[in-house]
C-alpha cells in the first residue's frame, strides 16, 4: 500500500513539515530528511525550488532562490534521494511549480519518484484538467498520490470533484494567501473548516498555510486529519547547526 | 478564425490556465463572464464613447512620407503614440476597468515594465475612483522615473517589485501574489496577452481596435484594406496582437513581429523569446519562454523596459509556431538609432519599444510601392534620459 494512505489509516493529528531542497546548504537535503523523522514528523514535503514561485511568500521564495543559486535542479535532488528509503521510512512528496516538471519530461518525472520512493506530488500550478487529461495515468502506474489545494473560496462542487481525483489526502488552505502568513482562525476560517469537515469526503485533509506553532497546530487538527508546517520551519533552519535546529523546533510540537 | 482561442482556452499547443488553485475562483469568474459583458450593446457603447472622447481614437494612420522615400516602400505608421496617456496600453486598461465594474471589484492591481501600463491603469482608476496598487521592477523604477511620477500624482500605490531580476516578470509575480492574497474583492489588469485563459484573449479584443482601425483608414488611402507588411514590437506581445488582430485571416498580409535582441541574441543579455525559449509554462500559460536546461526561467535583458520579458503571450507563440508570424529580433542599439532616425525624418519620437519595430524596416528589402504599417506603440517621452545619454545629446 501506499505509504500515505497507510499513515492517514493508522494516525491521528500528523504533523507534515515542508522544506526546500538544497537549502540552507546544496547537500542538506537528505539528511533534513532524517533528522525530521528521527524528532517525530510523520510525513516530509520536499519542495523542488523554481526561478518564479507565485504561491509563495518571502521566506519560501528566498529559499528557493538560495537553493537555485546552490546549483540545485530535480536531477541533482532525484540523485540525492537516491537512498531515501534506506533511511527514512516516513512518507515523503515532492512538491514544486510545473514547469520544470514539464522540462525534466513528466513520464521521466514519474519514474523518478517511484524508483526512488517519493510517494506523492504538490504542484500546485497544475490544473485540473491538465491533469486529467496528461498527467493522471502517469501518475497511477507510478503510485504516485496527487495532492490538490482547497480555499474558503473553492465551490463546493469543484471540492466534490478534487475529492473523485485525489488519493491520497486533499491540502486545506487555511485562507487564500501566499506562503507564510499568520493563521488568525476567526469565525469564518472555523465555518469553513467546519463546512469542508461536514461534507464527509473520502480523503483525509491536511490543513496547511499559515500553521507556526503548537497552538495553531493544534486548532488545526481538531478540523482536520493534521497540518502542514512549512515557512516557520524553514525559517527555524536558516542557521545554526542542523541537528539542533530540526529537533529544537520539533519538540515544541512534540509536548 | 483559424488563429483565435479554442473553447478551452488553447490556441494550438499553447494557452491553457496554469494557476495555483487560489486563483482559480477570480480566474474562473472571469472566463465565464468576459464575453458576455463584452458582447453587451451597453458595455460597447460605453468602451467605444470613452475611446473617442477620452483616448482621442481613432489614432491616425500616418503615411510617413520621408520615411517612405528612404525606404522605397509606402511606410503608414498607426499613431498609437497619440493616445491619452502616450501608448496602445490605454485602450485595454479602458475595456478592463469597465470589466471590473460590472464584476464588482472595487480595487485594481496591475504589474508594469516600461510604466506605460501602469500609467494607463492609474488613469482609469483616477477616472472611474477605484483603489490602484501597481507593482513595478526596482530597476525599471529607475530607468521610467517620470511615469512612476505619473502614476503617484494619479492617485495609484506604486510597491517596488525586489525580487529576481526586479523587472517586468518580477513585477507579474508581486501582483499575482497580491491578487492570491486579495482574492474578493480585487481585479488584477494584465497589460499584455499573457496570463492565464481568459486573459490574452480579452486583452487581444480590447487591443484589436488598432487593426480595426488601421482596415478602414488603409481602405480609405490606398483603395485596399490588405497592405503587404504589419509590424509590431513584441514583449508579451499586446500591442503585436492588436495589429494582427484582424489581419490574421489574411493569409497575404505578412505578419513580422520584433523581439528585443537587448546586446545580441547570443550575448546572455538579450530578451529575443522565440529565438532564444523553448516550450514551458510562465504566468499561468503554456507558451515560449526562455530557461535554463531545468526549467527555470531565465532573466531577460532589453534596453527597453517594455520588451524586458522572458516569454511571449501564447498566441504569438502559437502563429510563431504555425508560421504564420514571422518573430525577428533587432538589438538595443539597432532600435535607439532608429529612434533618432524617426525623430528626424518625422519629427516623432517613439518610444524605444516601438523603435525596434521601426528599426526592423532597415533588414527589409522591398521591390517599390508595397504597403507597409508600422505600429508606433507608444513616444518616447519617458526615454528621452536614455536617448539622451546614448547619444550624448
Amino acid at each position: 500500500m501506499n505509504r500515505i494512505k497507510q499513515l492517514f489509516q493508522e494516525k491521528k493529528n500528523i504533523l507534515s513539515i515542508y522544506y526546500t531542497a538544497g537549502y540552507p546548504n546544496t547537500g542538506d537535503t537528505l539528511q533534513i530528511a532524517e533528522l525530521l523523522e528521527k524528532s517525530g514528523a510523520d510525513m516530509l514535503e520536499i519542495g523542488f525550488p523554481y526561478s518564479d514561485p507565485v504561491a509563495d511568500g518571502p521566506v519560501i521564495q528566498a529559499s528557493s532562490k538560495q537553493s537555485l543559486d546552490q546549483g540545485m535542479t530535480l536531477n541533482l535532488l532525484f540523485e540525492q534521494l537516491k537512498d531515501l528509503r534506506k533511511t527514512v521510512s516516513i512518507p515523503v512528496l515532492l512538491m514544486g511549480y510545473v514547469n520544470p516538471v514539464l522540462q525534466f519530461g513528466v513520464e521521466k518525472f514519474c519514474e523518478a519518484c517511484a524508483e526512488v520512493g517519493v510517494d506523492g506530488c504538490i504542484v500546485p500550478d497544475l490544473p485540473m484538467v491538465e491533469y486529467e487529461e496528461f498527467y493522471q495515468d502517469c501518475f497511477e502506474k507510478h503510485n504516485l498520490s496527487n495532492v490538490f489545494l482547497i480555499t474558503p473560496q473553492t465551490a463546493e462542487e469543484r471540492i466534490h470533484k478534487i475529492d473523485v481525483l485525489t488519493n491520497g489526502f486533499i491540502y486545506l488552505l487555511s485562507s487564500s494567501a501566499t506562503t507564510g502568513k499568520n493563521l488568525e482562525v476567526g469565525d469564518t476560517t472555523e465555518a469553513y473548516f467546519s463546512r469542508i469537515k461536514n461534507l464527509n469526503l473520502k480523503n483525509p485533509t491536511m490543513i496547511g498555510f499559515g500553521i507556526s506553532d503548537k497552538q495553531t497546530f493544534d486548532k488545526a487538527c481538531s478540523y482536520a486529519n493534521g497540518a502542514i508546517i512549512g515557512t516557520a520551519f524553514v525559517k527555524a533552519i536558516a542557521q545554526g547547526n542542523l541537528e539542533e535546529q530540526v529537533s529544537s523546533f520539533m519538540k515544541a510540537f512534540k509536548a | 478564425m483559424k488563429y483565435k482561442v479554442n473553447e478551452k482556452g488553447y490556441y494550438g499547443d499553447f494557452g491553457g490556465a496554469y494557476i495555483p488553485e487560489m486563483l482559480y475562483p477570480n480566474v474562473e469568474e472571469l472566463r465565464q463572464n468576459y464575453l458576455k459583458i463584452i458582447d453587451d450593446a451597453d458595455f460597447q457603447k460605453e468602451f467605444h464613447q470613452l475611446l473617442k472622447d477620452y483616448v482621442g481614437r481613432p489614432s491616425p494612420l500616418y503615411l510617413a512620407k520621408r520615411y517612405s522615400e528612404r525606404f522605397g516602400a509606402n511606410i503608414f505608421l498607426k499613431r498609437e503614440d497619440l493616445n491619452h496617456t502616450g501608448a496602445h496600453k490605454i485602450n485595454n486598461t479602458i475595456g478592463q476597468i469597465l470589466l471590473a465594474e460590472k464584476l464588482g471589484k472595487k480595487r485594481i492591481i496591475a504589474e508594469t515594465g516600461a510604466g506605460q501600463h501602469g500609467v494607463a491603469t492609474a488613469t482609469v482608476c483616477a477616472l472611474r475612483n477605484l483603489e490602484c496598487v501597481i507593482y513595478m521592477g526596482e530597476v525599471d523604477i529607475e530607468r521610467q522615473a517620470p511615469n512612476v511620477a505619473r502614476m503617484k500624482m494619479l492617485g495609484a500605490k506604486v510597491v517596488p517589485a525586489s525580487s529576481g531580476s526586479k523587472t517586468l516578470k518580477d513585477a507579474t509575480n508581486e501582483a499575482m501574489r497580491d491578487w492570491i492574497n486579495n482574492p474578493v474583492d480585487t481585479h488584477y489588469i494584465i497589460g499584455s496577452v499573457v496570463g492565464p485563459h481568459p486573459y490574452p484573449d480579452m486583452v487581444a479584443i480590447f487591443q484589436s481596435i488598432i487593426s480595426e482601425e488601421t482596415k478602414k483608414q488603409l481602405l480609405e488611402q490606398t483603395g485596399s484594406d490588405q497592405p503587404d507588411y504589419v509590424l509590431a514590437c513584441v514583449g508579451g506581445g499586446s500591442n503585436a496582437m492588436g495589429m494582427f488582430y484582424h489581419f490574421m485571416d489574411d493569409e497575404n498580409v505578412k505578419l513580422i513581429a520584433v523581439e528585443a535582441a537587448g546586446k545580441g541574441v547570443s550575448s546572455g543579455f538579450s530578451a529575443a523569446t522565440t529565438y532564444l525559449g523553448k516550450e514551458g509554462v510562465l504566468h499561468g500559460s503554456r507558451s515560449i519562454l526562455m530557461q535554463t536546461p531545468d526549467g527555470q526561467v531565465v532573466e531577460p535583458h532589453s534596453v527597453s523596459a517594455g520588451l524586458d520579458y522572458p516569454g511571449i503571450g501564447p498566441q504569438h507563440a502559437h502563429l510563431f509556431k504555425t508560421g504564420r508570424g514571422q518573430y525577428v529580433s533587432i538589438t538595443d542599439e539597432e532600435s535607439l538609432d532608429a529612434g533618432l532616425l524617426c525623430t528626424q525624418l518625422e519629427g516623432i519620437i517613439p518610444a524605444i519599444e516601438s523603435a525596434h519595430a521601426l528599426a526592423y524596416l532597415e533588414k527589409m528589402e522591398f521591390k517599390g510601392g508595397e504597403n507597409v504599417v508600422v505600429c508606433l506603440s507608444g513616444r518616447g517621452d519617458k526615454d528621452l534620459d536614455t536617448y539622451i545619454k546614448y547619444f550624448n545629446l
